[in-house]
């Protein structure tokens, strides 16, 4: 077991979980909605792959973007825009149940047992070998995680859009109060999502192309924890957290046995309770009061 | 409120849950098996509602209690002289001993209590989304750790041969026992002071409610009842895996307390009782079910989308469920020969709406926000 691939592995797991926090710590800001339903982009555009494994490779990636946008769009405006002003915790049960009834929809059209996206089982050669062992894959999570996460930052911070998003997520009622269309906003951030989300499906599809009912529930249960534990409520923090669960599970799942492995989660979630109750604005959050309500 | 009236309004619920078992009886031997499952998911809405109902706070970890009272009570029950065969890595303390059924109900709702007292005593300081996560994470650590350890259970496989000792008559009596503490537990002292805290936090504080405790012993009572439903359902379906009291039923469960209606007990009986029905029949269409000369087959997966779709409609549409989360009070006085002459019963109708809970601020924790 060579130190280094252990690190490289992880790095690029851990950009891949960055591009899943980063989705839903956008909509978490600007609506205080956490989407369970998230992880039912990532396999809607996971199943999209597999729908379009015969067709060529571009055409099949951007058909998979384009089905991740236009359910996520939908699901914003079906369900999630009545929504607005109910209680978080309303709307927490409210996108479980949207997960569920679209994981309904996999099971039904898909079966339980997955299908195979193998669209860019190609990458799945190694680039370098030697010393270390590079696959292609690897080296494509780095780099797309690396640009998507880069052009959100830009997109953030660079343009007029990007403004009205990040004002919205400090203060809703006072952005809205200054002119930001609220609407347009939300429904922005969730095409972001949608685009973050697809950009997921591909990348791990790549890695390992099995796509089951549960493929993005499960990615984005850790992801959650992850932005939970990063701190929620600003989108860097979040997205540390994101990459921190992500390499951290990668490198556990080589470091630790095979019989203590199975308790990892376990201990994710214990970690998690622990952080919710000691810094509950999160680790990597500035020391300041939390967003979490006490009693 | 009169004793009559309160009395009345624990009639609504109990009778539904009786008229449930008694049409139980009246159907083949198949089917009574359904109504008893429908009984036990009743059971198990009732002690969610026991604490997120009357605490406004969202719990998505109510089913690790039901897990632990299910497999404590499957462990506990399998004759001893069965264990050593298949459950080899058991601990020899729990492979040595065997109790009745009746005895691991009990034992199913201690440890249930028990559970949540320890878990709840740090996360009942926790509200709203962080309370929801914290829980979640429960979920996912019972579960993990049922699967996992071998030395406590079955581990990832079924654990079987359990007794099948609930019937229809035990699946009714379960369900009224949950209901009558839930009653007992919303008109308490501290049921009031926890419904208090709901509506308004800062003033249940401000007279001196201890917020905190409140809750931690809802999520006790409502930790014991759903040990003792776990309880009574591995000994109907007479084996168990970790699957089956996880994500799904954590998710059915929400979903009847939301259709009924989060804010009372007659909307939990009614939505676990509804949506049970439902699924029944939605996963009896589809393994193909023949209404009358056509024939019905869904495909599997169906009932989880329908569920789904109609738990979001309801949080959109009417979020504080189909009962309104109100309480139904039938009216004994208006039985009686000597009441004809009272004025209010009769304006009202023996279906008065009002329950105690169910002013302008009442019911669902959905209500307090839109102010």
């Amino acid at each position: 077991m060579n130190v280094l691939q252990t690190l490289i592995d992880g790095v690029a797991l851990g950009t891949v979980y960055a591009l899943v926090a980063i989705g839903l710590a956008l909509i978490f800001g600007v609506m205080r909605l956490i989407n369970f339903a998230h992880g039912e982009l990532i396999t809607a555009a996971g199943y999209t792959l597999v729908v379009a494994r015969d067709l060529p490779v571009a055409v099949a990636i951007l058909l998979a973007i384009a089905v991740a946008v236009a359910l996520a769009w939908l699901m914003e405006r079906v369900a999630f825009r009545r929504l607005r002003n109910v209680a978080p915790a309303t709307t927490l049960v409210a996108t479980f149940a949207v997960a569920f009834a679209l994981e309904a929809v996999w099971l039904i059209a898909f079966g339980v047992r997955g299908e195979s996206a193998d669209v860019l089982s190609s990458l799945n050669q190694t680039a370098i070998s030697g010393e270390i062992t590079v696959r292609w894959v690897t080296i494509t999570m780095l780099g797309v995680g690396g640009l998507l996460l880069a052009g959100t930052v830009l997109l953030l911070n660079r343009t007029g859009i990007g403004l009205q998003m990040r004002a919205a997520a400090s203060d809703f009622r006072a952005a809205r109060l200054l002119g930001v269309k609220a609407d347009s906003v939300i429904s922005i951030a969730f095409l972001i999502s949608g685009v973050l989300a697809a950009a997921v499906a591909i990348l791990l599809t790549a890695q390992q192309p099995l796509v089951t009912p549960t493929f993005g529930l499960e990615v984005t249960i850790l992801a959650l924890v992850g932005i939970v534990v990063g701190g929620m409520d600003r989108l860097p923090s979040a997205t540390l957290g994101g990459f921190a669960i992500g390499f951290v599970t990668s490198v556990l799942g080589v470091v630790l046995p095979s019989n203590e492995r199975v308790f990892l989660p376990s201990a994710v979630f214990l970690f998690v309770i622990i952080v919710l109750l000691l810094r509950p604005a999160g680790l990597f959050a500035p020391r300041r009061a939390g967003a979490v309500e006490r009693v | 409120m009169s004793l009559s009236e309160r009395l009345g309004q624990f009639l609504a619920p109990a009778l539904l849950i009786v008229a449930i078992g008694l049409l139980g009886t009246t159907v083949s031997a198949g089917t009574r098996t359904e109504f008893t499952g429908v009984l036990v998911n009743v059971t198990i809405v009732i002690a969610l509602y026991v604490f997120i109902g009357n605490s406004g706070v969202i719990s998505f970890g109510q089913i690790s209690f039901v897990a632990l009272g299910a497999f404590a009570a499957g462990v506990m029950t399998i004759s001893a002289a069965v264990k050593p065969t298949v459950l080899p890595e058991l601990f020899p303390f729990l492979a040595d001993h065997s109790i009745s059924s009746f005895e691991s109900l009990l034992l199913a709702a201690g440890l249930g209590a028990l559970f949540a007292l320890i878990v709840g005593a740090p996360l009942m300081r926790l509200s709203g989304l962080a309370a929801g996560i914290a829980t979640f994470a429960v979920l996912e650590i019972t579960h993990n750790v049922l699967r996992f350890w071998e030395k406590i259970g079955p581990g990832a496989k079924s654990l079987a041969l359990i007794p099948e000792t609930t019937g229809l008559f035990e699946a009714v009596l379960g369900a009224l026992f949950a209901a009558a503490v839930a009653f007992l537990y919303q008109h308490s002292r501290p049921g009031r002071l926890l419904r208090a805290s709901r509506e308004d936090p800062e003033a249940a504080r401000a007279i001196g409610v201890n917020i905190h405790l409140q809750r931690l012993l809802a999520f006790m009572v409502s930790g014991g009842l759903a040990g003792l439903a776990g309880g009574l359902l591995v000994h109907q379906i007479g084996s168990i895996t970790t699957e089956q009291v996880y994500l799904e039923l954590t998710f059915l469960t929400l979903a009847m307390l939301v259709v009924g209606g989060v804010g009372s007990l007659w909307g939990a009986v009614v939505g676990g009782a509804l949506v049970s029905f439902l699924d029944v029949y939605l996963a009896k269409a589809e393994q193909g079910m023949s209404v009358g000369p056509a024939s019905v087959n869904l495909p599997g997966g169906t009932s989880l989308l329908i569920l789904g779709v109609l738990m979001a409609a309801i949080l959109i549409l009417r979020p504080s469920g189909i009962t309104r989360g109100r309480e139904v009070t039938l009216r004994i006085s208006r039985l009686r020969w000597w009441s004809r002459g009272d004025r209010r019963a009769s304006a009202e109708g023996a279906f008065g709406g009002d329950g105690p809970m169910s002013g302008s601020g009442a019911s669902s924790p959905e209500r307090r926000s839109r102010n």
